[in-house]
């Protein structure tokens, strides 16, 4: 509670609630709007999935090629990795040289990661 | 107190909003005569002298088309994807510096110290937009599109944050507002750090959708891509929020790596007129010139290059941008303790 | 006091949205309230100055992993028809490990007390330059984010270990 009544450096933060205030407020508004005017006009045939004028087989609720998913998990842990480089980079200038052969050894063992992925053709569309 | 802070910051917001609008509005009428002039054609010339009041025709022809939502989709999520899209599209803006201030009122809605952090997150956002869109659709069109979109966008987000890393580097902050104040001493950032600027250019186009990266709308294969099922105001959101975003990343590259709001000579002109509003207003028109540069190199682009293969794409981002980036951080490291930059 | 509001709201949003991740029907329901949990956590820490572990989270949580959620409930077949059902035996099982863990945690909750912040002027505490200086300082975590980095590693070659076997 102590903390909750300093709002100094997180005040900066606050036009940002009132950026998504005015932004979502415009986008749902739109969105209303858009659903009054306009005509309607309804039939089967027109509310069925576009299908190229075939008639459709089944639904889009299917499965997918895994390799979408391995590219997520690995930019998971990449991104992760990218934030861990973020605060050494702020400071870069004051760690010092200890502090670039740190992050140096870190980089090392991403890139023996990301050779691993290559060799293994993790990363081929074919 | 507060309530003049937010007062003030409140107005701003609205400014920022405006301008991504209109500016956006108004790239879909220079996109259409950059392609004309590409083309050797003329473009739109009939609403309003040299059509200049077509984005305004468009915008109520988007309103008064039948807001159509298909049978076996799931209805939320479908009004969700493009309001999220748009949302996100908005909301970058806040970070950007447009001018030094005036009266002591710093010209940018928030300069928080983690502004590209910031720029990164709301990023990562957006990728919802096309995925739930794509998915809420049940077309196996619009899955294959999201999938495509959003595989795609999570790769170039990689090579794009470790792209800033050297930038951050060089300059020891992560606010926008700071970084543009460095560089008014004369060295732009692009100089300093070519290699990040195209990098980071390349993948601003992949994160845009744009082409030659616009494989998740390929009309050809995919019919429209995530947003085939889409019609009225809702395909204007996915098409319009791909303006804002242009505009976002034109503003976000010219100040990272060309000066922000600073002009050549900067301190000559500061001498000439003062530190007042007219500096200010130089300042913002002269950004401004910067973000629509870019704004048409990303048409010029579209209306030359060819569309990527999707392995090719993959290969691109993951095989060569990604150890490009890693290779870039390495090397400023070693050039800044090579100088003595470092302690 | 705007602080205080701002608690008692992210604090509403935070636990509703948590609820409706568990009583959700449709999965992917689910996830939209993961992420918008993940964003009053966040929120959280914004109010408590903690801003870059704020982005972070968002960033990672609600950028990344959920992603991969939603990758995955997307990938499964979600048609009525082949759902599966649960049986009495897997209700009862869930049940159990749901009280244990609830057990674990209220237990948790309660032996901390007294938690105060160890610098009285903390507004600069969670920024970026401060959490850098601690994580990368010769006596900081040096070590810990070293075994990190063996860590992702590890876990890289995992996750093409497995997609590979999938797809032979």
């Amino acid at each position: 509670m102590i903390l909750l009544q300093s709002l100094n450096s997180s005040r900066d933060f606050l036009p940002i609630l009132l950026m998504f205030i005015v932004a979502a407020g415009f986008v749902s508004f739109v969105m209303v709007v858009t659903q009054w005017l306009g005509p309607k006009h309804k039939s089967k045939v027109k509310a069925d999935s576009f299908e190229c004028g075939i008639e459709q087989i089944g639904n889009a609720r299917s499965p997918f090629s895994i390799k979408y998913f391995l590219v997520a998990i690995l930019f998971v842990l990449f991104d992760v990795e990218v934030i861990f480089m973020y605060p050494w980079a702020v400071n870069f200038k004051s760690l010092g040289a200890i502090g670039m052969f740190e992050m140096f050894t870190f980089i090392a063992f991403l890139l023996i990661g990301f050779f691993y992925i290559l060799k293994k053709g993790a990363l081929k569309w074919d | 107190m507060l309530s003049s802070f937010l007062i003030i910051k409140f107005l701003l917001a609205i400014a920022v909003f405006a301008i991504s609008l209109g500016v956006a509005a108004y790239a879909t009428y220079g996109e259409r005569k950059v392609a004309a002039f590409m083309q050797d054609r003329i473009g739109p010339d009939r609403a309003g002298p040299f059509g200049l009041l077509q984005p305004i025709a468009d915008g109520v022809k988007m309103f008064m088309k039948e807001d159509f939502v298909p049978a076996n989709s799931n209805k939320f999520l479908f009004v969700l994807g493009p309001s999220i899209a748009m949302t996100t599209a908005l909301m970058t803006a806040v970070v950007v510096p447009w001018a030094s201030p005036v009266n002591g009122v710093a010209l940018q809605v928030t300069d928080i110290n983690i502004g590209l952090l910031y720029v990164f997150g709301v990023v990562s956002i957006g990728v919802y937009g096309i995925m739930i869109g794509g998915w809420a659709s049940n077309n196996k069109y619009s899955l294959l599109g999201a999938l495509r979109a959003s595989s795609q966008m999570i790769s170039y987000e990689i090579a794009m944050g470790l792209s800033l890393i050297s930038i951050v580097m060089i300059t020891g902050t992560m606010s926008l507002g700071k970084i543009v104040e460095q560089q008014s001493l004369g060295y732009w950032n692009v100089f300093l750090q070519p290699l990040a600027f195209l990098i980071f250019l390349i993948c601003s186009f992949a994160e845009t959708n744009r082409a030659p990266f616009d494989l998740p709308e390929c009309e050809t294969e995919l019919v429209g891509g995530y947003h085939t099922e889409y019609s009225s105001m809702k395909l204007g959101f996915y098409l319009f929020s791909e303006y804002v975003n242009m505009f976002n990343s034109g503003a976000i590259m010219a100040s990272l790596f060309f000066g922000g709001y600073n002009l050549p000579f900067a301190s000559y002109f500061a001498q000439m007129v003062g530190q007042n509003w007219i500096l200010s207003l130089i300042q913002f028109l002269f950004f401004f010139g910067k973000i629509l540069f870019f704004i048409f190199l990303f048409m010029w682009v579209r209306w030359t290059l060819p569309r990527f293969r999707y392995d090719q794409l993959m290969t691109l981002g993951w095989k060569i941008l990604l150890p490009l980036s890693i290779l870039n951080i390495v090397a400023t490291g070693i050039f800044m303790y090579m100088s003595g930059q470092i302690q | 006091m705007i602080s205080q509001y701002l608690f008692y709201f992210l604090s509403f949003v935070s636990v509703m949205s948590a609820l409706m991740v568990v009583f959700s029907k449709n999965p992917v329901y689910s996830v939209l309230f993961l992420i918008l949990t993940f964003f009053s956590i966040a929120g959280h820490y914004f109010l408590l100055n903690a801003q870059f572990l704020g982005m972070v989270h968002i960033i990672v949580y609600a950028g990344a992993i959920m992603v991969l959620f939603l990758y995955v409930i997307m990938m499964l077949n979600l048609n009525k028809e082949d759902e599966p059902g649960t049986t009495t035996m897997s209700k009862i099982a869930a049940t159990i490990s749901g009280g244990i863990l609830m057990l674990v945690l209220v237990a948790a909750t309660r032996s901390v007390h007294g938690m105060e912040s160890p610098v009285a002027d903390s507004s600069q505490i969670g920024s970026i330059e401060n959490l850098g200086k601690v994580l990368f300082a010769e006596n900081g975590f040096l070590l810990p984010f070293e075994i990190s980095s063996i860590l992702f590693l590890a876990s890289m070659v995992g996750a093409v270990f497995l997609s590979k076997k999938e797809i032979r």
